[in-house]
């Protein structure tokens, strides 16, 4: 596994060969509060670069998630639409969003390293 | 208009509350535990809520007073004994609500706390029933603290001796640090619990008190949670005044010697409402699955035809299910009644509920 990459819209990313696998940041889940639905998209699903791919709720407001890389989607995780709270308890591991086989790599390498986003998240606190 | 903060601000913000403008104030929405840890600690333990940006609305005056007031709120204002409170609305012409509020009998005439949004506008339309001899007065030197919860009592009962005697929807004048304070057994939580009228110097070291004793703050976030787990309306999404109180479900609130007699504004529309029954009725909705129906989600019958729509819709941490409330055509009002409703352009299952979601556990 490839190491996790940053988009400005709080998603992070991480490469298995040609399937990605996204989530939320920690970050996102602090700004978003507690977390009380989950939809993730179907297997089969094409998404884009920054387009709308699943949402998620917290008491205070819906969000859309949107996928920082283009490709096909191969697996939603149901287990945190069963348990949307676990979103808030482990963002960057096991509550991930959902998996996709990519078309092209370069989206992946464009988008931030960790410490680029940390900078960012310092520069536009929310 | 000038932002403005209650005389709590800093010492919410060194509680670290986050704070959201609501209704001209600067408000905390939550604090560090979030939203349903504080609506939990306060279905379980207490929680206090700084509501000082509602209007805390004194009128004094003679007999006078009450024919006044009675043209324009429905309740039995003659038969309110001092220190009693209700609920109830001003109306406007058409029936509908300008504002619900509660209005309690003082021993010089009434309070009613009216909602910070609407406190300026309650203000003119009360103002043109009043006579010359009639006094009153928006005390802003007064905060008021809701403490909810099922151990409010115990709690402040330790501060203020006596407060335990109150019964719900009833009130008194206590004595804290050398001053005089209003309590009133009553809230908007479902819970039993306390609001507290007390002045801006002395505030602080009532709210220390209560913190040494484990109660949480709670911001607006978990009010709105559990006043909607409790079936309790706000104004400005589930009442407003193209709303009556028939079409609201609140007809209980008016009293039935009103509803025989009349005399206040809409009373035409809302006598002809009683009789026949409105087009549309407010009515507690429950999604089938785990699916928010927010505020604006479209309602739809099983055989999809518009029906209604969703007034306040979240997620409920002591249903631990989403809850919402809106307004629905009447033949769909029964409860257990399927409907759709429509979140992101999908259509998912729902059923007219009970209201409310959560039982209250008022102390009568």
């Amino acid at each position: 596994m490839s190491e996790k990459k940053f988009s400005k819209k709080h998603e992070w990313v991480s490469l298995d060969g040609d399937v990605a696998t996204v989530g939320i940041t920690k970050h996102a889940t602090e700004m978003l509060g507690d977390i009380v639905f989950v939809e993730v998209p179907d297997a089969g699903k094409a998404v884009e670069k920054e387009g709308q791919a699943a949402v998620v709720e917290s008491t205070k407001a819906a969000s859309d998630v949107y996928s920082p890389i283009s490709g096909e989607i191969t697996e939603g995780n149901k287990a945190i639409a069963d348990d949307p709270g676990s979103v808030n308890t482990d963002p960057e591991g096991a509550s991930w969003f959902f998996k996709l086989k990519i078309k092209d790599k370069g989206e992946y390498d464009s988008l931030m390293s960790k410490d680029e986003y940390d900078k960012f998240c310092k520069e536009n606190p929310s | 208009m000038e932002v403005q903060k209650t005389a709590l601000y800093n010492y919410h913000k060194n509680l670290g509350a986050k704070f959201v403008p609501f209704a001209g104030y600067e408000m905390p929405i939550q604090y560090k535990d979030g939203i349903v840890k504080e609506h939990i600690s306060t279905r379980t333990h207490a929680g206090f809520f700084d509501v000082s940006h509602m209007g805390q609305f004194f009128l004094e005056g003679d007999e006078t007073l009450i024919e006044s007031l009675e043209k324009i709120i429905p309740a039995d204002l003659k038969n309110l004994k001092v220190n009693h409170s209700k609920y109830s609305f001003l109306l406007n012409n058409e029936g509908g609500i300008i504002d619900d509020l509660i209005i309690t009998r003082t021993e010089k005439g009434f309070c009613i706390i009216l909602n910070a949004a609407c406190k300026e506008n309650d203000i003119k339309q009360i103002s043109q029933f009043l006579k010359e001899n009639h006094k009153h007065l928006l005390n802003n030197d007064l905060s008021l603290i809701a403490l909810q919860g099922p151990k409010s009592v115990e709690i402040l009962e330790k501060l203020i001796p006596g407060v335990a005697n109150l019964k719900f929807m009833t009130g008194s004048n206590f004595e804290y640090e050398g001053e005089n304070l209003y309590v009133t057994r009553s809230g908007y939580t479902g819970e039993d619990g306390f609001e507290i009228s007390i002045s801006n110097t002395k505030v602080e070291k009532l709210i220390d008190y209560l913190i040494s004793n484990k109660v949480k703050p709670i911001g607006l976030g978990a009010r709105d949670t559990l006043r909607l787990e409790a079936g309790l309306c706000l104004y400005g999404h589930d009442l407003n005044e193209k709303i009556n109180p028939v079409e609201a479900n609140l007809k209980w609130a008016i009293a039935k010697k009103r509803k025989e007699v009349g005399g206040f504004n809409g009373w035409e529309k809302i006598k002809n409402l009683l009789a026949n029954g409105s087009e549309k009725i407010r009515v507690g909705i429950k999604p089938d699955g785990k699916v928010i129906a927010r505020e604006n989600t479209k309602i739809f019958s099983s055989d999809n035809n518009e029906i209604g729509f969703v007034t306040s819709g979240t997620f409920g941490p002591s249903v631990n299910a989403p809850v919402a409330m809106g307004y629905v055509k009447s033949e769909f009002s029964e409860i257990g009644t399927s409907i759709q409703l429509e979140v992101r352009g999908k259509k998912y299952g729902g059923k007219i509920s009970e209201l409310p979601f959560y039982k209250k556990s008022y102390v009568k």
